[in-house]
């Protein structure tokens, strides 16, 4: 009962913060603490917003925005997968592998943007390029710990009943594995959406990214803001989704089943 | 039977051991290797000016970036870049500190703070140009912006996780206030606010990147995008090599940082494991 009200009271809270801010903020542009122009206050944007959601172009971006965000996620997830079992999984390539990862890892994806266009043109081709080379490590690293983690006890205790290594994919190592992966999945359903967003406003691949470049080079500074209020939106449901798929598929898992007991 | 055995032992025994230190380095360098001798070759062998040579790369970019422009794009860019962590980290960790000891505060802002994070960070890079113009100050604050998030939302966390017995002991002990945070909340926070600042650190490189190439004319990132518009690709790799290089540095230092603070958290979970 005190926890129930305790919950209560923070989502009332939460509420109370979300209306202050905007409340502020219409306040700001009023008063003129801040240039109304640029900066439209929040009744003038979720007006803006309002008139997009009745548009077709508004909901084509967002088509757009999530078939090169998905695509880019689904090969990088491929990928992953299969690179990361293989080198995880044979400690001969783990060890001539890893300096040229621990190399590769921390370049900044945007660095190879003009590798990119010079390769595909200004295209969708292009900013996969990107979106990919950023996303796999996320997932990579993660099936990388994922399939080295098996716990050994399980191991020797499976040799010892005589299962060969094709078995041992499915019941130990896909088991071991599949939380990290999932976790790999939903950082790099971050990643891939932030550089879904940034080919679209430099290579200019259509999408949100584009839709907002071209509100701002038309001064339509309100439309500027529905098109990142969208993205955050966007970026929020899609992590809500992925923490569901989460808590299906690992049901069974400690992490998962310790919430739902406590 | 156990003669067969015997050889069998005696085979690994008899063959020269290969000392560590060589099977480590190749380790190390064996596919680096691979990789640039494939390079070399297919430059060699099929000349294609879209992939130059490592040696056309090579003096590229000492002639580009170790000149006048070293001054005009590669300091400016680099002086962004580290004003905006350090603001990002300072901030993200005073703010965290506060939001994450005030529990009514806590519950009013993490919405909010949320949303901010949410929000893909290059979306804010017209908008702030647009608000602020083309400065530097815009963006060093477009690098603050989109990097203070995971800095600030992790320290929350990390604050709110404090272990209360801890707290509560330093209460009884009548730490003053500003004891308390040095000595126990942001030690007990400090793996925490790492992982943030590791996250923002990505974040901060990304945008000091793309603001060079929307909103600029100058800086690393506008050079290579004009390289490339200009077919001139042994300066354009040469641009995607330095920041390549500044990532990895930047993930050096960062390791090395992370050691120091957290050398103690790596060594209780050592001997946990133990």
């Amino acid at each position: 009962m005190r926890s129930g009200s305790g919950m209560l009271s923070r989502v009332l809270l939460g509420i109370a913060g979300v209306l202050g801010f905007l409340l502020i903020w219409q306040l700001a542009a009023a008063v003129g603490w801040i240039n109304a122009k640029y900066v439209p206050p929040p009744t003038e944007v979720f007006a803006s917003l309002g008139s997009q959601l009745l548009d077709l172009q508004y909901w084509r971006a967002i088509g757009n925005t999530l078939t090169t965000w998905s695509i880019g996620l689904g090969i990088s997830i491929a990928l992953a997968v299969v690179l990361g079992t293989v080198i995880g999984l044979v400690p001969f390539l783990r060890r001539y592998t890893r300096s040229t990862i621990e190399f590769l890892r921390p370049i900044p994806s945007v660095a190879i943007i003009p590798i990119a266009i010079m390769s595909f043109g200004p295209n969708r081709e292009a900013s996969l390029v990107i979106v990919v080379f950023a996303t796999f490590w996320q997932v990579f690293i993660q099936v990388l710990y994922g399939v080295a983690d098996v716990d050994p006890v399980a191991r020797d205790t499976q040799r010892s009943f005589g299962i060969g290594p094709f078995q041992r994919l499915p019941h130990l190592v896909l088991p071991t594995a599949l939380p990290y992966l999932i976790t790999g999945i939903r950082l790099g359903a971050t990643v891939a959406l932030i550089l879904t967003v940034t080919g679209e406003l430099i290579i200019g691949v259509p999408g949100i990214g584009r839709l907002l470049t071209q509100r701002a080079t038309a001064g339509d500074y309100a439309g500027v803001y529905a098109m990142v209020i969208t993205a955050g939106a966007l970026a929020l449901i899609i992590n809500l989704i992925i923490r569901v798929i989460e808590r299906r598929a690992l049901a069974w898992h400690q992490s998962v089943r310790g919430e739902v007991v406590l | 039977m156990s003669v067969s055995e015997t050889r069998h032992i005696a085979i690994p025994a008899r063959r020269p051991r290969v000392p560590r230190w060589i099977t480590g380095t190749l380790e190390v360098i064996a596919l680096p290797i691979l990789i640039l001798g494939a390079w070399s070759i297919s430059a060699a062998v099929a000349p294609n000016n879209r992939f130059p040579s490592l040696w056309e790369i090579g003096e590229a970019f000492v002639d580009t970036w170790f000149g006048p422009n070293f001054f005009i794009d590669v300091l400016p860019s680099l002086g962004r870049l580290s004003a905006g962590i350090i603001i990002a980290v300072v901030v993200g960790i005073a703010l965290g500190l506060l939001v994450g000891s005030v529990q009514w505060l806590r519950s009013l802002l993490e919405p909010v703070f949320e949303f901010f994070r949410a929000v893909p960070p290059p979306m804010l890079v017209p908008l702030l140009a647009l608000a602020l113009g083309i400065s530097d100050q815009a963006k060093v604050l477009v690098i603050v912006a989109g990097a203070v998030w995971p800095v600030l939302l992790n320290t929350v966390e990390g604050v709110r996780a404090v272990d209360s017995l801890q707290r509560e002991t330093a209460r009884a002990y009548q730490l003053s206030g500003a004891r308390r945070v040095v000595s126990i909340t942001l030690p007990s926070a400090s793996p925490q606010i790492m992982a943030g600042v590791r996250q923002s650190l990505s974040i901060a490189l990304i945008l000091m990147v793309i603001s060079e190439m929307t909103a600029s004319s100058s800086g690393i990132g506008y050079q290579i995008l004009v390289f490339q518009t200009n077919y001139q690709y042994a300066e354009m790799w040469s641009g995607v090599v330095l920041l390549g290089l500044i990532g990895v540095v930047l993930a050096i230092i960062f390791q090395l940082v992370e050691r120091r603070v957290l050398g103690w958290y790596y060594g209780l979970k050592g001997a946990e494991r133990a």
